[in-house]
Order: structure tokens, then sequence, then C-alpha cells
């Protein structure tokens, strides 16, 4: 597996506060690898060390074999990247912006340029959009311009901070089959986002930080290994409770959570008996489950000596907060 | 790179509008003077206008008196002060440093956008000036020349040439305040911030100048030598302030870019 993305030791302070700490990333070709942690983990100061946006206090980076920030020009054109919200200049429309941002670095020659571009908003879906400045967008089709100027120069690795916020469900599909799309034709995405189910749906590998740590980081298989019981349901469970008394772990009503490494065989058995099975599967781990068993609260969590209810997504109680480094401006 | 940031100034409707608005002051000076008749005595009120009304050829440098001390700075300041600063704001400058536009390239090429914008400001002005001035005013004295200030006279061509001596001199004055403007937008996220704190400098320095108190401090006041193009206008022309203007601003222009290409380089692009 050759690296895209490697890091050691990576560590980044702001002043007293280490908002990454010795991060160890790998990232291989092909890959699509999910980036998971609460808000303030230190996700977004990492993805912006890979872009050489935010410079280390310490460790290594290397993107596509170069160090970065000093080798970021040799590199960084052959990686598009969505870093947060997307960003436009209002007054231009669309093509002007993916224009100007094509012209401002290497790696994007003017001779393929207007059809690079035809082609990056045909693939977000805003072929039609004409000359309407960026200002009248909504916001799903500024998400998708900040999508369309990740991929103008057919990138070997994208770097995608939440690309599907702002999007409708049919939107989110259509960057889902999108990214994976790219991916089997050899692109390398690096994801960071919140949407569990999301990534669960994308990616094949995982890395969670919590606190600045990357305290997880393995494949989606691994991860979500069968826990050693099988939930089945049952329009007889009271012959299955008879029968598989010892086994049973939990049960609500037609339910039941069985303890068993061999789904088949149990299957087996209780057909044996006559009893008739609607539903049965092995029990995995969620995503969810690994990422909140794997982390502590978000820094947005603000609880004040007698705990109350904060709403994850608002913060704004105007209690004092922890600096954020995901909220950095 | 420097083409993108010269289409980026060029297509945005700020930029021509500002230019207008400079523009429209010394032509409604103009305006209000011919309808009038009422010039300033000689030695009172800007620079220049005494004379004008007998010649339009001197307009030109009388428009460049009018805009130097307030308004041009203050678009300067407004334009530098956005250029590094208006990009984090925008959210624009993560994707130019990703892209990768390269720091110092970006910032060599947001400083000619503003090069560019001085230049286009004062020509602009100077040639609306020399138009208005000379359908105004007439351009042809009694003798077939300009009076210069200090009394002798200049053959038209000699007008010109310092006109356009006293463009780039103007213009030079200019990049002292570009420079305190683009540095303080390497340092704040706010293009308001920025060109603000380059006009705080601006008004402190104009303001020492006029006091008896801080008369150590006055050659080193970045204001100091600003409207010495006038004796760009004396015959013969007196070099003196005009070459220490030069030598000052190119001290404070070296040391802001230095501290601007320093901050800009190492800094951590949270915007």
């Amino acid at each position: 597996m050759t690296a895209v993305i490697r890091t050691r030791g990576l560590t980044k302070r702001f002043g007293s506060l280490t908002a990454v700490d010795s991060v160890d990333l790998d990232v291989g070709a092909d890959e699509v690898y999910g980036f998971l942690g609460p808000n303030g983990s230190g996700k977004t100061t990492t993805l912006r060390m890979l872009l050489g946006l935010v410079l280390p206090t310490s460790g290594t980076v290397e993107v596509l074999g170069a160090r970065i920030p000093r080798q970021a020009r040799q590199v960084l054109h052959r990686v598009g990247a969505l870093v947060e919200a997307p960003a436009a200049y209002g007054h231009l429309p669309g093509r002007a912006n993916l224009a100007l941002l094509d012209a401002a670095g290497p790696g994007g020659p003017r001779r393929t340029r207007g059809a690079r571009i035809d082609e990056a908003l045909e693939q977000v879906g805003l072929a039609g959009v004409g000359r309407r400045p960026v200002k009248a967008y909504s916001l799903g089709m500024r998400q998708r311009l900040g999508i369309a100027a990740a991929l103008l120069r057919r990138p070997e690795l994208l770097i995608l901070d939440e690309p599907t916020n702002g999007l409708d469900p049919q939107g989110i599909h259509e960057i889902r089959d999108l990214l994976l799309g790219l991916n089997a034709s050899g692109t390398t995405v690096f994801l960071s986002s919140h949407l569990l189910a999301e990534v669960e749906l994308l990616c094949r590998r995982v890395g969670v930080v919590d606190g600045g740590r990357l305290v997880l980081q393995d494949s989606l298989e691994s991860l979500r290994a069968p826990t050693g019981r099988v939930v089945l349901r049952t329009p007889d469970p009271e012959w299955a409770v008879s029968l598989l008394d010892g086994q049973l772990s939990g049960r609500s009503g037609d339910r039941l959570v069985v303890r068993s490494d061999d789904p088949a065989a149990l299957n087996a058995r209780l057909v044996g008996h006559g009893i008739r099975i609607s539903e049965l599967t092995a029990e995995r781990r969620t995503l969810e489950e690994v990422v909140l068993a794997a982390t502590s609260a978000g820094s947005d969590r603000v609880d004040g000596a007698a705990p109350r209810e904060v709403g994850g997504e608002f913060p704004g109680t105007g209690s004092p907060r922890p600096p954020s480094i995901e909220e950095g401006r | 790179m420097i083409g993108v940031e010269l289409r980026k100034l060029l297509r945005r409707p700020r930029t021509w509008i500002v230019i207008a608005l400079i523009d429209a002051l010394p032509t409604l000076v103009a305006v209000l003077l011919a309808i009038t008749d009422l010039a300033p005595r000689p030695g009172t009120g800007p620079a220049f206008l005494s004379a004008v009304l007998t010649n339009g050829v001197l307009f030109p440098a009388a428009a460049l008196a009018i805009v130097l001390p307030l308004f041009l700075p203050v678009s300067v300041a407004v334009v530098a002060g956005d250029s590094v600063a208006g990009e984090a704001q925008a959210g624009t400058l993560r994707y130019l440093i990703a892209r990768p536009a390269g720091r110092t390239r970006l910032l060599v090429a947001k400083l000619v956008a503003v090069l560019v914008f001085v230049a286009l400001a004062v020509v602009v002005v100077t040639v609306t000036a020399y138009f208005v001035g000379t359908s105004l005013f007439g351009s042809e004295p009694l003798g077939g020349s300009v009076l210069s200030v200090s009394g002798t006279p200049l053959t038209p061509r000699e007008a010109v040439l310092r006109t356009l001596l006293a463009m780039g001199y103007v213009a030079f004055s200019m990049l002292g305040v570009a420079a305190v403007a683009l540095f303080l937008s390497t340092v704040t996220d706010s293009p308001l911030a920025a060109a603000m704190g380059a006009l705080a400098f601006l008004v402190a320095s104009s303001l020492l100048l006029t006091l008896d108190a801080s008369g150590a401090l006055q050659p080193y006041l970045p204001t100091r030598y600003w409207l010495a193009f006038v004796d760009l206008f004396r015959q013969p022309i007196r070099w003196r302030d005009i070459v220490r203007g030069i030598g000052l601003q190119s001290v404070y222009v070296a040391v802001l870019l230095a501290a601007a290409w320093a901050n800009f380089t190492t800094k951590d692009i949270k915007s």
C-alpha cells in the first residue's frame, strides 16, 4: 500500500492549547478514508496541516510523497480540497470563480481550463448554471461549486471537509455516487464528517480523533466485527425463549437478542424445532457505537456545576467555553 | 498569479466606483470655480488653485493636491487593507493557499494589484483634470506660457513633463500607505480593521506634523513630504524635499513589506 497521506508525530499547539497531539495518520492509495471526531477534537486543524494552511509545531506531514509545507508547491495542485465551507467571490459567476482559482497556481494549464471547468460543473450538477453571480446561489449550489473547485484538476487525492453540508437527500446521494465513482477510477478520498451514516456508506477505513489524539485507526470491517450476538424476530417468541434458555441476553416483544457465534447454526436449530423466523442477523457494532465509545463529548458542550441539557449542535448558552479550534475565526 | 489578482481588481465594481468618487471631487471643484470665478487668493486653499483660473494646464496638479491629503490615501488604505484580509474574510484565502498559490507569490501579486490601483487612480484623476481644466479654463494664457509657483514662466512642454513627474511622486507617496495597510491586512482577518489601522497611522502622522512639540519626529513622519510635489512646479525645481520624501517612503515601504512577508509566510491560515 503506497501512502498518500502519512503523518508522524504531528502536533500543533496554539499557545497553551494542544489542538493536535502526535497524530500518526496513514492513508493508502485508492482508499476512501473517514476522519471522525467530536467538534474541537482537532479534525480541521489536522486537515489544514495536510494542506499547508496551518504550520505544524512538530512532527511531519507527507502528502503524495512530498513534505508539507516545504514541498507544497510540488504536489498540492494534485490535491483537491474542500475545507469547511466553500468560498467564492460573490460578484463573479461560478465559472469565473473556477477559472480564477485554477489560474492562481501550478498544474492547471490554460489550454484545457475551459474543458476542465465544464467537466467539473457537469460532475457536480451545475452544468446549466449560466452567468449568475455566486451571491445568487443557494447553499446547496455553493456546496456543489466548492466540490467542482476541488475536482478541477482531476486530483489524485480529494480532501473533503463535510462535503454534503447543505445538500438535500437527493444531492447527498448524488455526491456519494460521484465520490465512489471517482474512487473507483483511482482517486483517494479523505473525508472528514460528522455524519456517521454517510461515512459508513462511503468509507472503508476510518480514523477517530479525540482531544487532538488519534484514538482509533482501522478498517470499518474490523471495527464493525460481529459482537457474538444474534438479533432475531420470530412470531413464536415464547417457544424460542424456552428453547434458548441461558443463551438469551435480551428480549423486547418478538425481538430476541441471543448469544451465539454462529447465526447459521442458531437458525437451523430454531427452524429444526419448528420455530418460524421472520428476521435474523448477526449483531454488529454500529459506527456510532464505535465512535461514541472512543471519544468524549465535543468541545461545544459546556456543562455547568449542575448538569443541564445543552443542544449538541447549538452552543451559545452564554457560559464561558474552552477555546475551540474548529471555530478558529 | 499577478494576472489573476489584476483580473480580480479590474473586474470588481468597487475599484471603479472608488476611482470615480476620487475623480468627482476635483471635477466638482473645477466646475464651481468656473461658475463662480472665485479662486482662493494666492497662498490660501489647496495648492495651484489660485492659478488655474488663468490657465487650465495647471489644473491636473491642483487636482492631485486636492485628492492627495485624504481621498487618495483612504482609497489606497481600503484597497490594500482588503487585499489579504478580504480574502480571509470571504474564506477564499484558504483555497488560494491550498491551491497552492504560494504565500510569497500571493503577497507580491496583491502588492502589484495595489500598485496598479494607485497608478490607475492617479492617471484617471490627472487625465480627467487635464480635460476638465483645459475646457473650463482654457489652455493658452497670455504669452503662451504657464506661470510656475515661483512666478517665472514654464513652457507647456515643461508643464506636461512636470505634471508627469508629479503623478509619479504622488503615486510613490501612496506606497507607504499601501505598505502599512498590506501589512495590517496580513495581521488581521478583518479588512475594515486593516484599512482603519492604516488610516489611524496617517491621521496620527498628519496631527503630529501640526504640533511644534513633535518637531524632532517630523522628518520621519510618513506624510511629511507628501506635498513636496508642489516643488516640482518651481523654477528651478527644488529637489531637496522630493528626494527626502522618496527616501523616507522607500524605508517605510521596505520595512513594512518585509514585516508583511515575514508575518504572512509563517502564519496559520485559520480563516
